[in-house]
C-alpha cells in the first residue's frame, strides 16, 4: 500500500480582526490508496480546514502557511495554479456539507455532472452523461436513466447529496473529501447516503477523507479516525481501536455522549394536566391539511418529545400551539380551559406561561440588543420590573443558566453557539413560564455542547417544575430527556405513550424504522442493518407472494 | 469611542468623503464670517476672472462667485438635509409599517407608492410646484414625499428580510405591541442600509433641487443657490468664461465626497473584510 496523500506538518493560519490566528496547529496526515480516513471533532477544531488543505485549498481569509502537501509524489503547497486546477476535481474531489446549497438551481442535475469532467477535457459530454447514468445506478438513486434531467429542487434531499457524491465521482478521483455530507439529513435518509457513499468507495477504490462530528457516523465508514480539538490531533488510531480503547480523555467524553440518562419516577410527578391539543387540524393554504387529528396531552414537570422527520408537521405543531398558525379544526386547551386561537386575542397572562425556545440560537437573538436587554425585557413586559430590580434578577438568571454575571454587558456576536442558547433558555425562563416548547434547541449544536444544554434544561426542571415539548428529529436526545414520547409521520400521530413503553418493542412499523436508524458506535452497524433490513424486505416481498 | 475606533479602521477615500463634507459643513455654517461680500452685493464689473479681490471672478451682476458659493452651501446642504430627513421619517415609518402588519395595511400603501411612482418625478415636482408657487416649504415638502417613495420600497424590503427572522417571533409571542417591534427589534437591524440610502438620496436631493433652480422653480433669485449659479451663468461658457463651473464643480466635489461615506457604509454594512 503506497502512500497517496502526505500531509507534514501543516499550520493554517485565518485572517480576522487584521491579524493572522492559527486554525490548524502543525498536523501530519497520511492517507494510503482505498482507505477511509476519518476526521472528527467540534466545530471549530479545523477538521473542515484540513480537509481542504489536502488539495491545497483554503476558504476566503485562509491561508496554509507552512508544511508539505505530497500527493502520489507531488508537491501541492507551493504548486503553481494550473497544476493545482488539473488536480482539483478530477483527482481530489470534494463533497460539501448542504448539496442544497451546493447546487446551481437553474441548472439540470445531469449539467452540473458533466460540467467537471467535460471542463478538464476528460470526456465528452455524451461520454460523461452515459456515466452519470452508471452512477446513479451505483448509488442507487431511483429511475437512474432519467432522475439526472431534474433540477435540483425536484429531487429529495437524499437523493441531492446522492447525486453530489455522484458528481464527484465523475473523473474517478484518487480522492475524495466528504465535508459532513450526512448532517442535514433525517436519519432515515442518513442512512441511504452512508451506504450509498460506501458502496462506491469500495466499487472504485478510492480513498477519502470523511468528516463530521458524529462519532457513531465515522465508525461506520473509515478504517482509521483521527480526533482533532483546536486545530491539534488529539488522537489517531484505527477505528476499531479507538473505539474499543480509547487513549485520551476527550476521545472518550465523545464516546460516551449520549449516555445522559433520567428516570424520573412517573408516578410522583403530579398529574395535573397543564396543555391538552383536542383533534387539531390545521393548514397553511386552507387546502393542504399539515396536521391531521392532533390529539396530545402535556402534564406539569415532564417533557413530551415530539419526533419524526422533516416535514413531519413538528414544528407546525408548535406553532399552532402558540397561535402562531390559526388551527382549522379542534381545540387547545390550557389548565382546562379553551386557548383563543389566533396570537392577538390571547392575554398576556396566557402569553407568558407558554415561551419557546428555537432551533438557532443565531437568528433568535437579535444581534443588536445586550443580554441584559434580551432576558430584561421578558422581566420588564410580564413583570415589571425594572432598574436595579431588573437587573438583578437577570444576574441571577445568568447565574441559574451557568453564565457569568460578566456577560450581562455583551451583544450576541460575542457568545459561542451554546452560549447563545443558554440566553435563549434564560429569556424564556424570565418569563417564570409553566411550559416551554424547545423546537430542535440541540440540533445546531456540537455533541458535548448539545449534552450540556440537555442537562441544563433537565436541572431547571427538576428545580422549576416546568414542563417541555420537546420537538426534536433525533431519538438519541429523546432517549436521554423524555418522559413520554410522540411519534409523527406526514401529519399524524403515529405513536405516543411513555418512554419505557415506545421505546420497548413490539415498536410500531415507522417507530422502528426510526429507532434502527440511529447510527450506533459499532463499526459493524450500517452493515447489519442493511442485511436485516434486506432481509425483512425479501420477507415482505415472499409474504406478498404468497398471498397473491 | 465605537466612533473613534471606526475612524482609525476606515479607509482612505472614507476620510477623503468626511473631509469633503465637513469643509463644505464648515463654509456653509460660516458664510458670513468667510465671505468677503454681501450675498447680493454688487462688488464690480460682470464677469470678472479671478483675482486677489474676487478669488472666483464675479458673475453675470457683478457679485462675487466665492461669497455666492458659500452662502450657497448654506441653502442648498440644509434644504437637502431637511428634505432628506423628512423623506426617511415619511419613508421609513411606512415602509416598517407595511411590512410588520401585512395583509391590507401593505397592500394599500404600496399601491399607493406605485402610483405616485408611476409619475416622472421632474414632471410631477414641476406640475406641484407650478399650483402651489416655489416656497421653500413647498419646495421640501414637494421632494420629501418624491423622495419617501423610494426610501418605503427600501425600507419595506429590507424590513420584510428581517421580519422573518425568530428573534422578531420571538417578540410577536411575547405579546410586543408594533411600535416595539419596529423601535426595537427592526430599525437597529435595518439601519446600516438605511444609512448608506441616505448618503444617496441627500445626493439626489440637492441634483433635483439644482436641476429645478435651472428651470426656475428652485430657489429664488436673489438667493444664491448652486445649481441656479449654474443656470444664471450658463451663458458666460460661450465667451469662454468659466463663472458657471465654479458651482458646478461644488455640486460635483460634495456629491463625490457624500457618496465616498455611503460606499463607506456599504462596505461596513456588508460585514466583509478586505
Amino acid at each position: 500500500m503506497n502512500k497517496l496523500l502526505e500531509m507534514k506538518d501543516i499550520y493554517i493560519e485565518g485572517y480576522s480582526d487584521e491579524k493572522w490566528f492559527p486554525i490548524v496547529k502543525g498536523i501530519d496526515l497520511e492517507l494510503r490508496r482505498g482507505e477511509v480516513l476519518g476526521l472528527i471533532g467540534e466545530s471549530g477544531a479545523g477538521k473542515s480546514t484540513l480537509g481542504l488543505a489536502s488539495m491545497a485549498y483554503t476558504r476566503q481569509g485562509c491561508r496554509i502557511s507552512s508544511g508539505s502537501i505530497m500527493f502520489d509524489g507531488q508537491q501541492l503547497f507551493d504548486a503553481p495554479a494550473d497544476t493545482l486546477r488539473n488536480i482539483r476535481g478530477t483527482r481530489i474531489a470534494y463533497v460539501a456539507q448542504s448539496a442544497a446549497a451546493s447546487f446551481n438551481p437553474a441548472h439540470r442535475l445531469i449539467k452540473q455532472y458533466a460540467e467537471t469532467p467535460v471542463q478538464h477535457g476528460v470526456m465528452s459530454y455524451n461520454d460523461a452523461k452515459n456515466h452519470a447514468i452508471d452512477i446513479y445506478r451505483r448509488l442507487l438513486l431511483p429511475d437512474p436513466e432519467n432522475i439526472g434531467y431534474r433540477y435540483p429542487h425536484q429531487v429529495s434531499g437524499g437523493q441531492l447529496q446522492r447525486a453530489m457524491v455522484a458528481m464527484a465521482m465523475a473523473c474517478r478521483p484518487d480522492i475524495i473529501i466528504f465535508d459532513e455530507p450526512t448532517t442535514a439529513l433525517d436519519v432515515t435518509t442518513q442512512i441511504e447516503v452512508l451506504s450509498a457513499i460506501k458502496k462506491i468507495v469500495d466499487q472504485f477504490n478510492t480513498a477519502a477523507i470523511y468528516i463530521t462530528h458524529d462519532l457513531a457516523v465515522v465508525a461506520q465508514i473509515s478504517d482509521r479516525i483521527m480526533v482533532l480539538r483546536h486545530g491539534n490531533l488529539v488522537e489517531e488510531n484505527e477505528t476499531r481501536e479507538m473505539l474499543e480503547n480509547p487513549e485520551r480523555k476527550y476521545t472518550r467524553q465523545l464516546l460516551s455522549v449520549r449516555t445522559l440518562k433520567q428516570n424520573k419516577d412517573l408516578s410522583a410527578t403530579e398529574k395535573d394536566v397543564l396543555l391538552e391539543v383536542k383533534n387539531v387540524t390545521a393548514s397553511y393554504d386552507g387546502h393542504v391539511n399539515v396536521l391531521e387529528d392532533i390529539d396530545l396531552t402535556l402534564r406539569r414537570g415532564r417533557t413530551v418529545a415530539l419526533v419524526g422527520e422533516s416535514g413531519s408537521g413538528k414544528s407546525t405543531l408548535a406553532r399552532v400551539i402558540t397561535g402562531l398558525l390559526p388551527l382549522k379544526t379542534g381545540q387547545v386547551c390550557y389548565e382546562g380551559q379553551a386557548l383563543p386561537i389566533a396570537l392577538k386575542s390571547r392575554t398576556r397572562d396566557q402569553l407568558q406561561r407558554l415561551q419557546m425556545i428555537y432551533q438557532m440560537p443565531d437568528t433568535a437573538l437579535n444581534p443588536k440588543q445586550k443580554v441584559s436587554k434580551i432576558i430584561g425585557r421578558p422581566l420588564q413586559f410580564y413583570l415589571g420590573l425594572n432598574g436595579k430590580a431588573c437587573k438583578k434578577r437577570v444576574l441571577e438568571l445568568l447565574d441559574k443558566i451557568e453564565l457569568p454575571a460578566g456577560y450581562y454587558d455583551r451583544y450576541p456576536t460575542e457568545l459561542s453557539g451554546g452560549e447563545k442558547q443558554r440566553i435563549c433558555i434564560a429569556r424564556a425562563l424570565a418569563a417564570n413560564p409553566d411550559l416551554i416548547i424547545c423546537d430542535e434547541v440541540t440540533s445546531a449544536l456540537d455533541q458535548l455542547v448539545a449534552e450540556d444544554i440537555l442537562k441544563l434544561l433537565q436541572d431547571l426542571q427538576n428545580e422549576l417544575r416546568v414542563s417541555y415539548l420537546f420537538i426534536t428529529h433525533d431519538l438519541a436526545t429523546v432517549k436521554a430527556i423524555a418522559d413520554e414520547i410522540v411519534v409523527m409521520l406526514r401529519g399524524r400521530i403515529v405513536e405516543q405513550g411513555v418512554k419505557k413503553q415506545i421505546l420497548t418493542p413490539p415498536h410500531h412499523e415507522y417507530t422502528n424504522l426510526l429507532l434502527s436508524s440511529v447510527p450506533e458506535m459499532d463499526p459493524d452497524w450500517l452493515d447489519n442493518v442493511l442485511a436485516n433490513r434486506s432481509v425483512q424486505t425479501a420477507l415482505d416481498v415472499s409474504n406478498q407472494d404468497m398471498a397473491a | 469611542m465605537a466612533v473613534f475606533k471606526l475612524l482609525r479602521q476606515s479607509s482612505f477615500s472614507a476620510r477623503l468623503g468626511l473631509a469633503i463634507v465637513l469643509i463644505n459643513i464648515v463654509a456653509a455654517v460660516f458664510a458670513p464670517v468667510f465671505a468677503p461680500y454681501g450675498e447680493t452685493e454688487i462688488t464690480g464689473e460682470v464677469w470678472l476672472t479671478s483675482s486677489a479681490e474676487h478669488w472666483m471672478g464675479t458673475d453675470q451682476l457683478g457679485r462675487d462667485i466665492f461669497t455666492r458659493l458659500l452662502y450657497g452651501a448654506r441653502n442648498t446642504i440644509a434644504i437637502a438635509f431637511v428634505t432628506t430627513m423628512l423623506s426617511f421619517i415619511v419613508g421609513t415609518t411606512m415602509g416598517f409599517f407595511a411590512a410588520t402588519l401585512g395583509g391590507w395595511t401593505d397592500l394599500g400603501l404600496s399601491r399607493l407608492v406605485d402610483m405616485l411612482m408611476a409619475f416622472p418625478t421632474l414632471i410631477f415636482a414641476l406640475i406641484v410646484l407650478s399650483v402651489v408657487g416655489t416656497s421653500v416649504m413647498a419646495l421640501i415638502v414637494t421632494i420629501a414625499l418624491l423622495d419617501a417613495t423610494r426610501v418605503y420600497r427600501l425600507s419595506r424590503a429590507v424590513a420584510m428580510d428581517i421580519e422573518v427572522m425568530e428573534f422578531v417571533e420571538a417578540a410577536r409571542l411575547r405579546g410586543e405591541r408594533i411600535w416595539w417591534l419596529i423601535r426595537h427589534e427592526i430599525l437597529p437591524n435595518a439601519l446600516p442600509p438605511l444609512v448608506a440610502e441616505f448618503g444617496l438620496r441627500f445626493c439626489f436631493v440637492f441634483l433635483f433641487i439644482a436641476a429645478l433652480s435651472f428651470l426656475g422653480l428652485g430657489i429664488q433669485p436673489p438667493a444664491a443657490d448652486w445649481g441656479g449659479m449654474v443656470r444664471e451663468n450658463a451663458g458666460a461658457i460661450t465667451f469662454g468664461i468659466f463663472s458657471p463651473l465654479w458651482p458646478a464643480a461644488a455640486i460635483a466635489f460634495l456629491t463625490v465626497g457624500v457618496n465616498l461615506i455611503v460606499d463607506w457604509f456599504l462596505h461596513l454594512a456588508s460585514g466583509l473584510k478586505d
